[in-house]
């Protein structure tokens, strides 16, 4: 039986960060996972992550997913592939199926970093092939090339169901419709927003009734819901797709720390049945730690700060390192992690309607209800101002923690302070140089630049844009508005794209003047 | 259904294109790659017809955790085809029950 100082559980963000930061202090660290590939899903997350710049904000998942791959490699961590851990025991022993295989490892500390699974739920039909997991979408496209249908149904409107709702549109697939028994859009704003303003409509309050098809998925009902959560007679509604996709929340993987005998709780604010942790991380068991969504579901970022804790706790427990560097260490991590659970999305916050923001700001209701906001409600936000020339104009609405916008500007016109959660404010002191940064840099793709005075009559509004075909300079079509609804015509006047950008191009499209807080999407004419 | 250009990822980096036999027909797909993507880009929807009621069966969560996609490679049931990877000559059938035989009278 071989032996390790640490054997981590899981080779996702937070298993392979708890990894990098034991091996760095000299633990002999292996990492079991029972994938054939690294990584756990932050391959299949193309979108820029949110945060700050100690959250590896604005970088994509999936370099981020590199980045520690290349770490885990330089410090000389195993990775044990293809390895299901089918057994966890309180001696800090595993089992391990490779192959056809059960072998047996030991270690002085673990760290259980399995994540999560998918929920489910079932309905007439669900079982007919086309109906998929939000995750498997993700994963047919984004790691294997292949589209998971043609014309897809989300059920879902939180942010896996958001997000994965833009990457099918990102892969070619008409996204027909998202659709949620909540009444509220569950994700963050500006994901609901950039997929409402390519078309996308939001059914809140709505749930499926069927899937419909003997072989396969042909189509869906839907139908509206009471208060009861029954679906109310006479309101159901034919779409026609061919794959239904269910991203209908996340439960923590935790099987095996109660295998091992740690004490558990049932947390909805873990959104499921967790270990208990300190602040290390450290389970009930001695040497047993638990780390990311194992323990309760949060953003890879989180789980990756959680990880590196982790990491160094069990440094600290096996005498690598002291207890004043432990603390030093743990100090610096911690108002990270901190950071990233304030605002309105925080675990503290789930259940709770909130009408204000922070600085008091009114939520927009109808970015709620149909994943837009309305004209009338744009103009109440920080960073929404109307200046002469081109500025920026930033349609975050929410508290949530993220800011890379106001390093992104050279010119210092962006601001949002300490705290990340804070909505960007405009400076208007200060003047805008239509460098784009801030439009590529903002992972929530809320940003615009505004130019009302571009010549007589007609204002130019640059927007982030990530889809093929890029439309060329000169190409004519349309202006789309904040609902996907065609609000003038429209022409691509500047094309921009930079390695700062990160495949973020930025299209300048020319519309009437009157257009110009109206328009936020061009589709070119077909 | 494959992608050729990703906005975000480019090019899909593929394996050779091989051959391998599905229900005994010739398919083509990429070496390397699930069976259950190959599969996909031909547009082969079901995987297994389920024992007791012979409802049909595909992809659901594409990380082998669900077992809905199984089939028979090789002579061997139960694979799951969304982990496992495509190789040349390789023989799948559709998979009724835990058998590759239909059940008599079934659609």
């Amino acid at each position: 039986m071989k032996r390790y100082d640490l054997i981590v559980i899981g080779a996702g963000p937070a298993g392979l960060s708890a990894s990098i930061e034991a091996a760095k202090r000299g633990l002999a660290v292996a990492v079991f996972d029972e994938n054939a590939k690294p990584g756990g899903q932050l391959f299949k997350q193309i979108h820029k992550f949110f945060g700050a710049k100690e959250h590896k904000a604005k970088i994509r998942g999936f370099r981020i997913g590199e980045d520690l791959l290349a770490q885990a490699a330089e410090t000389g961590v195993e990775v044990v592939l293809n390895a299901v851990v089918i057994g966890l025991f309180p001696e800090k022993e595993i089992t391990v199926k490779i192959g056809s295989d059960v072998r047996h490892f030991k270690a002085d500390t673990i760290i259980i970093a399995t994540g999560a699974s998918e929920n489910m739920v079932p309905f007439e039909g669900w079982t007919l092939p086309g109906v998929i997991g939000a995750g498997a979408a993700q994963t047919m496209m984004n790691l294997h090339g292949v589209l998971p249908g043609k014309r897809v149904l989300m059920l879902g409107s939180g942010n896996v169901g958001l997000v994965v709702s833009y990457q099918l549109l990102q892969a070619g697939c008409e996204v027909v419709a998202v659709c949620d028994m909540a009444p509220r859009v569950g994700g963050y704003g500006v994901h609901a927003a950039k997929i409402a303003r390519c078309g996308v409509p939001f059914y809140m309050e709505h749930t499926i009734v069927k899937a419909e098809g003997s072989v396969q998925v042909t189509g869906v009902t839907i139908g509206r819901v009471g208060a009861d959560r029954q679906v109310i007679p006479g309101t159901e509604k034919h779409l026609a797709v061919d794959t239904i996709c269910l991203a209908v929340g996340l439960s923590p993987m935790s099987q095996l720390a109660d295998m091992a005998y740690c004490a558990m709780e049932d947390n909805p604010r873990k959104a499921g049945y967790v270990p208990v942790v300190d602040e290390f991380g450290e389970t009930s068991v001695p040497g047993i730690f638990a780390a990311g969504d194992v323990s309760g579901i949060e953003e890879a970022s989180s789980a990756m700060i959680e990880g590196r804790i982790a990491g160094v706790a069990a440094a600290y427990r096996l005498g690598f390192i002291d207890k004043t560097a432990l603390n030093a260490q743990v100090q610096e991590l911690k108002p990270a992690l901190s950071s990233l659970r304030q605002g309105m999305f925080a675990p503290e916050s789930r259940g709770k309607t909130i009408t204000k923001t922070e600085e008091g700001c009114a939520i927009s209701e109808n970015l709620l209800r149909v994943g837009f906001i309305a004209e009338d409600e744009i103009s109440r936000y920080p960073g929404v101002t109307k200046q002469k020339g081109v500025h920026p104009v930033i349609e975050c609405t929410q508290n949530i923690p993220c800011n890379p916008c106001q390093d992104a500007c050279p010119k210092k016109c962006i601001r949002i302070g300490s705290q990340i959660t804070a909505l960007p404010v405009v400076d208007e002191s200060e003047t805008c140089i239509d460098c784009g940064m801030c439009v590529a840099s903002c992972s929530g793709q809320a940003i615009f630049l505004v130019n009302e005075d571009f010549a007589e009559d007609y204002a130019t509004v640059t927007l982030p844009y990530e889809f093929l075909p890029l439309p060329p300079e000169g190409d004519k079509g349309f202006a789309l508005g904040r609902d996907g609804q065609k609000v003038c015509t429209a022409e691509v006047v500047q094309v921009r794209s930079a390695p700062a950008f990160d495949k973020t191009h930025l299209l300048t499209i020319k519309v009437p003047r009157d257009m110009a807080m109206k328009a936020r999407f061009y589709k070119a004419e077909v | 259904m494959r992608i050729e250009e990703h906005p975000i990822l480019g090019a899909p980096q593929r394996g050779r294109l091989i051959t391998f036999t599905y229900n005994g027909k010739p398919m083509e797909g990429y070496e390397g790659e699930p069976i259950a993507s190959a599969l996909r880009a031909a547009g082969v929807m079901v995987h297994r017809y389920s024992k007791k009621e012979n409802k049909p069966r595909g992809i659901f969560c594409a990380i082998g955790r669900c077992t809905d996609c199984v089939m028979i490679v090789d002579g061997k049931p139960n694979i799951r085809t969304c982990v496992t990877p495509l190789t040349e000559g390789m023989n799948v059938e559709t998979q009724y029950g835990i058998s590759g035989k239909r059940k008599e009278g079934s659609a």
